[in-house]
């Protein structure tokens, strides 16, 4: 009797839960001429964000579409880079956001986003509070605020990092790609002008003597 | 002591099912890519739905593949789950995996291209904050699980910081290794351009001495 109360207990606490836990953050691959879209339901009134970084691919960028349950078009831009997009949902239900590569013929694309929809669970559950937070627990919970933010600025670096690797492995192929073809290049047309110059002069011999004849 | 594990899958389903999905046609597969620094656990919680939610029309023997392949594109895992279900993996190698998920039921192609919806939610490492299932009145307990909780996290850090670092190592390789190439073409370029320009005064100087031109 007892076990069935609390599982109802953590049921309702898990259903509490459900407006704070839900962060996402992915990262994955958008083929040439693709469209992804996520869904995610919301209660109205959470304050969200929604923030996108392409990692690899192309000219690292892409079209991404942010909409409410209506339809209503809450953030639009084409081809960015990265951004970071603050909204409070007004609306209950599914807010969609899309990201698009249609523009782009052959290249992937490698998108990351993260997707905080109200605030991450506190570290002290106020169930059984009666006292403001000692003196402990308040040090525990600023530390636990720094490391956050510590971890935040490490995924933007992994990104940034990402990125210039990404570039630099690409500009890597290309040098040796275009100095190799450059050399080939050379050296046919440098061969083909020698043939070139012989062939004008042995026919000119020969009209030369006929005229003379 | 089921009755925990119970209530804690059901936690999960419940969060889950609010949580962020996207869509997956019928034997269609998705992926994801995750950079994961060496041993670390990483869990996965997905829950498979039909779009429609009260379109039931086809049979509730819906199923998951799960194949996680390592930066090297090796199979680490690959194992079918049910419709709502929980994986974990520890990663052996740091780099980029890819969790791919497709979907496999016993139903006839005939409906193949129905939409489905895919709930994910992919946790690193041990240090998510999970709810309190103990519900313990000692203060001492509960800052001692918060501490456990800051201690997790550091070594989280720790470990990305370590990936970072041979990251980087990688990324000024690559940069170096630009640098000797460039240095070494224009060498040779600069050396065929010469030996070339050389050859063909040869040529055409002994092509034109042989035709008594000059």
């Amino acid at each position: 009797m007892y076990g069935l109360f609390r599982l109802v207990l953590q049921l309702l606490s898990a259903q509490l839960l459900c407006v704070w836990v839900l962060g996402s953050e992915l990262t994955f691959e958008l083929p040439d001429n693709a469209k992804q879209c996520f869904y995610e339901d919301i209660i109205i009134g959470t304050k969200c964000t929604l923030e996108f970084q392409v990692v690899t691919g192309g000219h690292y960028d892409v079209d991404c579409r942010l909409e409410d349950p209506e339809g209503t078009t809450l953030y639009k831009e084409m081809k960015k880079q990265y951004d970071s997009f603050t909204f409070t949902a007004a609306k209950n239900g599914t807010y969609k956001f899309c990201f698009s590569n249609e523009f782009s013929t052959f290249t992937h694309k490698t998108v990351y986003f993260d997707f905080q929809v109200g605030d991450d669970p506190p570290l002290f559950p106020n169930e059984n509070r009666v006292t403001a937070l000692t003196q402990m627990e308040s040090a525990c919970v600023s530390i636990h605020e720094a490391l956050k933010s510590v971890i935040d600025y490490q995924t933007h670096f992994r990104l940034r990092e990402a990125q210039g690797r990404s570039r630099a492995e690409d500009l890597n192929t290309r040098v040796a790609f275009w100095s190799i073809g450059e050399a080939l290049i050379l050296l046919v047309v440098s061969i083909s002008q020698v043939v070139l110059l012989r062939s004008f002069f042995s026919d000119k011999k020969t009209t030369t003597t006929r005229v003379g004849s | 002591m089921s009755l925990r594990g119970i209530g804690f899958l059901l936690q999960c389903y419940l969060v889950l099912a609010a949580a962020m999905y996207f869509d997956l046609g019928e034997q269609e597969q998705k992926c994801i890519i995750e950079e994961i620094p060496e041993d670390m656990l990483v869990t996965g919680y997905f829950l498979l739905e039909p779009w429609e939610m009260n379109a039931l029309s086809h049979s509730p023997h819906l199923g998951v593949t799960v194949t996680v392949r390592d930066p090297n594109h090796e199979v680490v895992m690959s194992k079918r789950y049910g419709k709502f279900a929980k994986f974990t993996f520890t990663s052996h190698a740091s780099g980029q995996h890819y969790l791919c998920f497709q979907t496999n039921s016993t139903r006839f192609s005939v409906f193949a291209g129905e939409r489905l919806k895919l709930h994910l939610d992919v946790q690193m490492g041990e240090h998510s904050v999970h709810p309190v299932t103990d519900k313990t009145k000692d203060n001492l307990e509960t800052l001692e699980n918060s501490l456990r909780h800051l201690i997790d996290q550091m070594i989280f850090i720790t470990r990305q910081q370590e990936y970072q670092r041979e990251k980087e190592e990688v990324f000024r390789q690559i940069g170096e290794n630009t640098n000797s190439k460039v240095l070494w073409w224009a060498m040779v370029q600069t050396s065929v351009l010469l030996t070339v320009g050389f050859w063909q005064m040869k040529r055409l100087k002994d092509f034109f001495i042989a035709k008594k031109l000059v």
